[in-house]
């Protein structure tokens, strides 16, 4: 497999949000705006990069009974490392995403590439897979948190298209979570079946 | 290189090693981001006072160091400010109280007489769309502008409960929380429950007006 190959299966063939379905709480949690879409997604992009690499390197040194303890104490190293980088250099954006940052460690999509690609693959690969997972994973949340924006206040980044008073406040709101990301889901799924 | 063995040795070497690079890694990082992160923070609070206080940034001003005042339950914190040439500018309090959500953390600026001069939301969790206005709704030339009223002298409270403040459309509850923090902190810098609305509050029953406002 090329490294091309692998990184566009992360982004488009099985993208994390509208294909394998994983990672569901950030995304419905995080997508109030594109702007806190975009930025949960580069904040697991690092995550995923860094994790990957180090257990595709540390793969034959970890026996196989220890390996989740492992992966998570790992896992959980990076997000630790992130959470205070961001709130030392980008605390805005730490503090719209607040909870979620933590909760990085237990997203099913860094433990799952941990197991089903980094444990089997080389660690360049391994490198390539954690990019192509997690721009498929920014892409999809920027993408859902661009719609929400858009139809709960008018607006996309922060610029305003129309006046918030023609929003729907309920796609700000959780509700909207669901219902966005299931019609996003029906119309890939729909656009990829032709 | 073959994999190793899942003995019971080489299973606690591993899990060891792992979590002493990890530990390790973690202090450095902490070493290197502790000092931004402590600056961030008195920075955003030093920002936070001089713009409720509606100083200049550049402006030099003594903040004396923060008093903590405890009434009944409700912790206020109580930063007294004054000029370069020592002349008293007023105060900046703050306080949480329970909005909609738990935590809306407030910031007020009160001159020496004690009107308002600004305040600043520094934290909160209120309904987006709704509620969540409330860092502007209340600020000069938004609809419920409170700036330049005294809790003392003006009725600092909703019109909904007979005050002279217009609540957010469809937020009550968080204009209410918002108004009961500016007369607890008013009062817990002027001292005596003088204030409209909430005389129960600077009593030892701290949650008086907690209940009457939510």
């Amino acid at each position: 497999m090329s490294k091309l190959s692998i990184m566009m299966n992360g982004i488009i063939k099985e993208n994390p949000i509208f294909v394998l379905l994983l990672g569901m709480c950030p995304t419905l949690g995080t997508t109030t705006s594109a702007i806190n879409g975009l930025g949960m997604g580069l904040a697991t992009t690092f995550v995923l990069l860094c994790s990957n690499t180090v257990i595709s390197s540390l793969k034959r040194v970890i026996p196989d009974m220890v390996r989740i303890p492992s992966f998570i104490v790992i896992i959980a190293t990076f997000v630790t490392v992130l959470q205070m980088l961001l709130q030392a250099y980008v605390p805005s954006l730490y503090e719209s995403l607040g909870l979620f940052i933590p909760l990085i460690v237990v997203n099913c999509i860094v433990l799952g590439r941990a197991e089903a690609f980094a444990a089997k693959n080389s660690p360049l690969n391994s490198l390539f897979d954690g990019l192509g997972m997690g721009l498929g994973f920014t892409l999809a949340l920027t993408l859902l948190g661009s719609v929400r924006e858009i139809l709960g206040s008018g607006k996309i980044f922060g610029l305003t298209l129309w006046s918030e008073e023609y929003g729907c406040l309920a796609f700000v709101l959780a509700p909207g979570a669901f219902l966005a990301l299931g019609y996003l889901i029906a119309i890939i799924n729909k656009m990829k079946t032709k | 290189m073959k994999k190793l063995e899942s003995t019971l040795g080489n299973m606690v070497i591993v899990l060891t090693l792992v979590s002493l690079v990890a530990a390790g890694l973690l202090a450095v990082m902490n070493e290197v981001t502790s000092e931004p992160i402590r600056l961030q923070a008195e920075q955003k609070e030093a920002n936070g006072i001089k713009k409720v206080l509606v100083i200049g940034a550049d402006e030099q001003v003594t903040v004396a160091p923060a008093e903590t005042k405890k009434v009944g339950e409700q912790e206020f914190i109580i930063y007294k400010v004054s000029g370069a040439d020592g002349k008293e500018l007023g105060a900046a309090v703050k306080t949480s109280v329970q909005g909609f959500s738990p935590n809306l953390t407030v910031m007020v600026g009160f001159d020496s007489k004690g009107t308002i001069k600004g305040y600043e939301i520094l934290s909160q969790a209120e309904t987006p769309g709704l509620g969540a206005n409330v860092p502007t709704w209340f600020q000069e030339g938004g609809k419920g502008n409170v700036i330049g009223m005294n809790p003392g002298k003006d009725k600092v409270s909703v019109k909904k409960d007979g005050g002279d403040v217009e609540a957010i459309t469809a937020s009550t509850i968080t204009s209410r929380a918002f108004l009961k923090a500016i007369n607890l902190e008013y009062n817990a810098l002027f001292g005596n429950g003088n204030a409209h609305g909430t005389t129960g509050a600077t009593s030892t029953h701290g949650s008086t007006g907690a209940t009457q406002t939510r």
